[in-house]
């Protein structure tokens, strides 16, 4: 029995009907590529609750968490975008992990430092997003995320703003807190270059199913002609 | 080229021949202003008397006083409206009441004045529920509260509009993160919603207050008497009945000062108002889905919208049982035709200037003249600062070296209600011209289309929705202008307006009943014609 299981999962958008399977084993990274609009990110925001589905379900180390809100399910996502609200302090922003009230004690306020140390950016605490870098303000959500202690960390092209050099500087950290918390991680990229870097596992989506899952190589290489068709090769 | 984003240009392609009559428009606009206080001081009046300080100093509070509650009170009302259909996004109806809030810009400020007369006055729905129930009591209207609920009639609709907006471009993205947090309802009003509001209410507050400080229709019809007068009000009493021109001049300096406080506070604020499409903007929020905050909000969302329907209900059908009682064919037909005629005159008068105005300052911007372009575009706002009386009056007297009002009866409706509605053409063309310049200033130059072919290949095709929206909504603020032709007016022009401002002012709320049905439906229409002959179809 795999960690997470999505059986039968469906969603409508639009004319799209969309019918997810799909399994995932404990502590490894998959990643999800294929076509815009296949429904790559409609998949993440299934699971992390933020669009309700119409029938399958959901499990994830054997608990069925279709119908849970989205602050309990055992997930946490990262965005492209818009990660952090602009008008609070990067130590607000991940504080927010801990208390979405952001009544935070003193135990609290050291966890913070200690998350943005994680991710290189001690000291940073009092500065404002507008003020970050693209791949810092990402560093920031990433500190929140660590404070969050979910077991699955879904990135949904997360890094997609940043350019090749920083995308892998990014990934390698992800890798790193990968192998430190035990962490699933479910990545929807556009570039199979990072699926090679990162991913143990591909899935290729296209027209709302699972066209293909398996090891990262095995999907790259792939005859099928959906894929060659996309990577143009 | 000192700065990128930028075009060279030689010195005379920007003094094209249409730049150079924006020019000149501002420049008779600008020279108006101060030519006419100028003259109502030097005609002015009795000399010898001291000015009635203690009189002015009522007045002066009294506006200042109803402009503070009407503003609190609709902004108290809006905040909880906005944040209900923000939350709820998906409920029949409600485009419905989107469209209803949009309502007011169109509809006749007297027409308005009616619905609320029709549900609240002496005979209204109120007495006739109070009557029904057998509770002995009358609402009085006339004065304070009638003014106050007017007003929040007019600009309850407003707020909500133009909030929003406000909540709608908080990114889906932050629902998402504060559902995945865990956030509640008061999480998110603190930490989401707090800030949003304390960086938009400020920029929306003074929009109303300003609106409600020159307030004229409303208060000299539901004022009721010295203990109610607005600024504008004695205004239009010193110069129409009393021909006091030193009080008019004065009053009218004192409403300039705190116009222009007014305009510095909202350019200060900072914000671009957005008064744009706001059903199409929504966001999914996951708070809204709990029983109790959807239990909140339909609760609000009710309540409001009973407020809002009420009055427009109440004139539809009084209006409806009216038609017996209303003013004869005759008069309403030529009413009626004077209405559309200088609704039309007006609308034209005020688009064409405005549109040379808009491209004048177009041009400052795109050469980077920064400071002409905000002379130029506050020139064109006149109207927002002085007070229509006092340009209508100004008119008048550069025309005619007297003040003999039925000369140029027509030509100062219509060029006083163009002034009046020129703001909201600005505010319509100036962002549109500013969008087209981004988007073809640089390819028009290096293809060398200019002037004319310009404007026929480029510009009217782009531009033409903007500017059929800039003339549907002036013809129609200049249709149901009351205090163009209510100064001007005389029993040989009586337009709709002031037909019905005739017939509230005698009680006879029945013929007031149809007369309002008929400028509503005549308003819409107008609006909606327009619009769609002008604009013509949306370009993909």
């Amino acid at each position: 029995m795999s960690y997470i299981e999505i059986a039968g999962l469906q969603f409508t958008y639009e004319d799209l009907v969309m019918r997810f399977d799909l399994t995932v084993n404990e502590g490894e990274v998959m990643a999800i590529i294929g076509p815009s609009g296949a429904g790559k990110s409609t998949l993440l925001a299934l699971i992390g609750g933020f669009e309700a589905a119409q029938a399958g379900s959901i499990m994830v180390g054997g608990e069925d968490i279709t119908d849970l809100a989205p602050d309990a399910r055992p997930v946490t996502t990262l965005f492209q975008d818009h990660n952090l609200f602009a008008h609070l302090s990067v130590a607000q922003n991940v504080g927010l992990g801990l208390h979405p009230g952001l009544r935070l004690s003193t135990e609290d306020r050291a966890a913070v430092a200690w998350a943005l140390e994680q991710v290189g950016l001690t000291g940073f605490e009092e500065r404002l997003p507008g003020q970050l870098s693209g791949g810092e303000r990402q560093r920031v959500a990433i500190a929140r995320c660590i404070l969050r202690k979910r077991p699955v960390l879904m990135l949904d092209e997360a890094f997609a703003a940043l350019g090749p050099a920083l995308r892998r500087e990014m990934l390698q950290l992800v890798l790193g807190l990968k192998d430190r918390n035990g962490l699933t991680v479910l990545m929807v990229t556009h570039d199979p270059a990072d699926a090679a870097f990162a991913a143990d596992h591909t899935s290729f989506i296209a027209d709302g199913k699972v066209v293909m899952s398996g090891a990262t190589a095995t999907v790259l290489a792939s005859t099928h002609v959906a894929i060659r068709d996309y990577l143009g090769t | 080229m000192r700065r990128s984003g930028r075009i060279a240009t030689p010195r005379t392609a920007g003094l094209s021949a249409t730049v150079l009559t924006g020019y000149g428009l501002a420049a008779v606009l600008g020279g108006l202003a101060v030519a006419v206080f100028a003259l109502l001081l030097a005609a002015g009046g009795d000399a010898q008397s001291a000015p009635p300080y203690a009189y002015i100093g009522r007045v002066l509070g009294f506006t200042l006083w109803q402009a503070f509650l009407s503003t609190v009170i609709s902004l108290l009302a809006a905040i909880p409206m906005t944040r209900a259909l923000a939350r709820q996004a998906q409920f029949p109806g409600r485009m419905l009441l989107l469209r209803l809030c949009a309502l007011p810009m169109v509809m006749p400020t007297i027409v308005g004045i009616f619905g609320v007369v029709a549900v609240y006055g002496g005979s209204g729905y109120l007495a006739w529920a109070a009557d029904a129930a057998g509770v002995d009591w009358q609402p009085r209207l006339y004065g304070l509260a009638g003014i106050l609920i007017a007003h929040v009639f007019f600009n309850l609709p407003l707020a909500i509009r133009l909030l929003l907006p406000a909540f709608a471009s908080v990114p889906a993205e932050s629902w998402r993160l504060a559902a995945q947090l865990g956030m509640g309802s008061r999480d998110i009003f603190r930490i989401i919603e707090v800030p949003l509001l304390r960086q938009q209410l400020p920029g929306i507050a003074i929009i109303i207050f300003m609106l409600c400080f020159t307030t004229f229709a409303v208060a000299l019809t539901l004022g009721g008497g010295p203990r109610a007068t607005t600024l504008e009000v004695a205004i239009y009493q010193a110069l129409r009945f009393d021909f006091d021109l030193r009080l008019g001049a004065m009053l009218a300096i004192l409403q300039v000062i705190f116009c222009a406080g007014g305009a510095w506070a909202v350019w200060r604020a900072g914000r671009q108002m957005v008064l744009g499409n706001t059903a199409r903007l929504v966001a999914y929020r996951y708070d809204g889905r709990a029983s109790l905050a959807r239990l909140a909000d339909f609760g609000v969302i009710i309540l409001g919208a009973v407020f809002l329907t009420l009055p427009i209900l109440a004139l539809v059908q009084r209006g409806l049982a009216g038609m017996v009682a209303a003013a004869s064919v005759a008069s309403l037909l030529k009413a009626t035709m004077i209405s559309l005629g200088l609704g039309l005159a007006g609308g034209l008068t005020a688009t064409l200037v405005g549109y040379l105005i808009a491209q004048a300052r177009q041009r400052m911007l795109s050469s980077g003249q920064k400071r002409g372009a905000m002379l130029l575009g506050l020139t064109g706002r006149l109207g927002l600062f002085v007070s229509p009386m006092v340009i209508g009056m100004g008119i008048f007297l550069a025309a005619t070296g007297s003040i003999d009002l039925y000369r140029i009866a027509a030509a100062g409706v219509i060029l006083l209600s163009a002034v009046m509605a020129l703001p909201f053409v600005l505010g319509v063309l100036e962002p549109a011209l500013e969008v087209a310049a981004a988007r073809h200033d640089r390819l028009c130059a290096a293809l060398g289309l200019t002037g004319w072919n310009r404007f026929c290949h480029i510009d009217w095709p782009t531009l033409r929705r903007p500017i059929a929206t800039a003339l549907a909504l002036s013809s129609v603020i200049a249709m149901g202008d009351l205090g163009a032709i209510a100064l001007f007016g005389n029993q040989d022009m009586v337009n709709l307006t002031l037909l019905l401002y005739g017939q509230l002012g005698a009680y006879r709320l029945d013929g007031a009943a149809s007369t309002a049905l008929i400028l509503l439906g005549l308003a819409l229409a107008f609006y909606w014609t327009i619009e769609r002959v002008v604009g013509g179809r949306e370009l993909h």
